[in-house]
């Protein structure tokens, strides 16, 4: 299933669709699926599985910290894909957000097989732009996969028009110049590049990402996009719940319902 | 020289083409929100490539600042010694000691024309840190180098020569805390601060334009070193080296002579504790094809296509990843690429300062010790070498290696290498 329900569904309701992130295998492959379900039952209309990755250079401390636990802890591509299979069962769309040397090490082909048997909706790509992606794009397209590219406030008009052809599902927003994490302000890049994505977009949600940790945040952004990406404030919550698994559910559900509550109340 | 030390040699079919893929390897694996600046990068080179003044800015700079063209040494203790005729290109005399200060006058010299005040760099042995920090000085820029903390540690010095040239180097922790996570916290930085600041990349690898770009900065090593030989020789060499760590010394040795099939051409990369343990950083020996910094090439990685941490001896050589253009040539076939490993390198580095008087980096210490070994195959001919840069910097590795630095006559840097003698 792809993630355009979630949109369509969102759009029906006059709100914006709550993206949610975490690195599978954080804090660690069990523990995160039980928190990716918890973000699911609080209210995100699409999950976000990170996976962890040696050299995540779009990254800030936050989520690099997350990722090098589920390093160090062992977590396999594998357990990627049972995290996605575990999420999707909820009938929630999932997709995987990585950098692309670990999807050409597994075999671009093989990948997207196994991301469709698994669930899972599509992929996001940080550091794979769709004119350096014609095998990933075959191969989405072969196994009805979403292709969410990133477009930036540096992206020029051709790269804006080219990404958004390009993808499908959602184009990723990136609000700021500047890694992820969570940020007190949102960024007053964000308006502009959301009017010039939407102007190229056609009916293609538009969904903003980096730095948004409040459900105020999420409204004021929930007023001109059609979805609200959180990723470094939810792996905050569990980061600071370290060794208290219940706590940080609770934690990560309330912080869920309070962004959840922010898509609804912006319009 | 009469023509610009930018000049790219007529197009051959060992250079990239516009999207920078050098056969199946490079092209430009980043984020979005970078690409713009790679463009204006691109495009600013392009123009620079072109416009005489330009070159001329570049190569006086080069004459006048940095000390080139580097002469051609016939190293005649050491040719006695192997058998063969070896010739060394003296990058370790260049300003900075290594022939990494042409690449940043390049580059800083384009980060005047582009309008931008601040530059960033990524360093591992320092090499590049110290000569970024140089051109920096010299051209009244901002400078903020990136270093592993791990190679803080052991190129000391080379942190502190940075500092007092007014740079701010920044300790990365992140990672295995070498060259490759200094790379990802330069990166973390520019996608930042690509408004204001341009990123010196230290070598001929990452994300098109920059191993092109490099190539074209470093190639007047080649240029000089083919002219120097026929005017020593009267013909070419018959075989050209240089060490391999992301590259840019070596393609810039290789570039002047990848046309002329009759030059053989070898690139030696780190072996560590040798390949065998796992311990060592010779990427297209012994890594698989992957993307790591924003280019298609050879990686050390896991079957999870997780960066494996390389590890060298030499700072400098201690990368995970190789240049692209490297990656295109092996697999062509056009240059063979051997690893040395840090015992071989260091016996090299003894060797060469007790033959010839000459102290060479432990990074060019591979390129010598490839070569002794070369010699064996090729007696009697004409072997070319880049003694990319000079050993003061390693003084402290050394010291520790040979058990050197002390009064007393304990320890003798022969009796370490009595095969040598």
């Amino acid at each position: 299933m792809g993630v355009s329900t979630a949109f369509e569904q969102a759009h029906a309701d006059d709100r914006a669709a709550l993206v949610g992130y975490l690195p599978a295998g954080f804090p660690d492959v069990d523990g995160g699926i039980d928190a990716l379900r918890a973000m699911v039952d609080a209210g995100c209309d699409v999950i976000e599985v990170g996976l962890p990755y040696s050299d995540p250079v779009m990254d800030g401390p936050t989520i690099q910290a997350a990722a090098q636990q589920a390093l160090e802890l062992g977590v396999r591509t594998t357990d990627v894909l049972r995290t996605v299979e575990a999420v999707a069962a909820t009938g929630t769309p999932t997709v995987i957000m990585t950098y692309w040397n670990p999807v050409e090490r597994y075999g671009v082909e093989r990948f997207a097989s196994d991301l469709a048997s698994a669930g899972g909706a599509g992929l996001i790509t940080p550091d794979l732009t769709p004119d350096f992606a014609p095998e990933w794009i075959a191969a989405a397209d072969a196994h009805d996969l979403d292709k969410i590219f990133l477009v930036a406030p540096s992206s020029t008009e051709e790269r804006i028009a080219m990404t958004t052809a390009a993808c499908r599902g959602f184009v990723y927003a990136t609000a700021v110049m500047g890694v992820t994490g969570a940020r007190t302000t949102t960024s007053d890049l964000a308006g502009p590049l959301v009017a010039r994505t939407r102007a190229a977009a056609g009916d293609l949600p538009v969904g903003v990402g980096l730095g948004v940790s409040t459900g105020d945040q999420a409204a004021e952004v929930a007023s001109y996009a059609d979805g609200v990406i959180v990723g470094s404030a939810f792996v905050r919550v569990l980061l600071d719940h370290a060794g208290d698994r219940a706590g940080g559910l609770r934690a990560l559900a309330a912080l869920t319902a309070d962004l959840a509550d922010g898509v609804r109340r912006a319009r | 020289m009469t023509t610009s030390s930018t000049t790219p040699g007529a197009p051959t079919s060992y250079l990239a083409d516009d999207k920078g893929w050098f056969g199946t390897f490079g092209g430009r694996f980043m984020p979005e929100a970078l690409i713009a600046a790679l463009d204006e990068l691109d495009i600013a080179w392009q123009k620079a490539l072109v416009d005489p003044t330009f070159g001329l800015e570049f190569d006086a700079l080069l004459q006048n600042y940095a000390g080139v063209p580097s002469m051609l040494y016939e190293a005649h203790r050491l040719s006695d010694l192997t058998g063969a005729r070896i010739l060394l290109k003296r990058e370790d005399l260049n300003h900075t000691g290594a022939h990494k200060i042409r690449n940043v006058l390049g580059q800083a010299l384009l980060t005047k024309r582009m309008g931008k005040k601040r530059v960033i760099a990524e360093t591992g042995a320092g090499q590049h840190g110290v000569a970024s920090a140089t051109a920096a000085a010299y051209l009244g820029l901002d400078c903020t180098v990136y270093m592993g903390e791990v190679d803080t540690e052991r190129q000391a010095l080379n942190v502190a020569r940075m500092q007092l040239l007014g740079a701010e180097v920044i300790p990365v922790t992140s990672g295995s805390r070498t060259l490759k996570d200094a790379i990802n916290e330069a990166l973390r930085d520019w996608v930042a601060s690509v408004d204001h600041t341009a990123y010196l990349f230290g070598t001929a690898a990452g994300p098109h334009p920059f191993p092109s770009l490099v190539l074209s900065f470093v190639r007047g090593i080649g240029d000089e070193a083919r002219q120097q030989c026929l005017d020593l020789t009267g013909r070419l060499p018959d075989a050209i080296a240089a060490c391999v760590g992301g590259g840019s010394n070596a393609i810039g040795l290789f570039a002047a002579f990848l046309d002329d099939p009759e030059v053989a051409i070898y690139g030696y990369e780190p072996g560590g504790d040798g390949v065998e343990t796992g311990r060592h950083a010779a990427t297209i020996h012994a890594g698989d094809v992957g993307v790591l910094h924003g280019a298609r090439t050879y990686v050390l990685q896991d079957e999870d296509g997780q960066t494996v941490e390389s590890h060298s001896i030499s700072a400098g050589l201690d990368y995970p990843g190789v240049g692209p253009q490297h990656a295109h040539l092996s697999a062509t076939g056009r240059a063979t690429y051997l690893p040395v490993t840090d015992k071989a390198a260091m016996e090299a580095m003894a060797l060469l300062a007790r033959t010839e008087g000459i102290i060479p980096a432990i990074e060019s210490a591979h390129a010598i010790a490839g070569v002794v070994e070369l010699a064996k195959e090729r007696p009697g001919q004409t072997l070319l070498v880049n003694l990319s840069g000079r050993g003061d910097k390693d003084m402290g590795t050394a010291l520790d290696y040979f058990g050197l630095g002390r009064a007393e006559p304990v320890a003798d840097p022969q009796a370490a290498t009595p095969e040598q003698q």
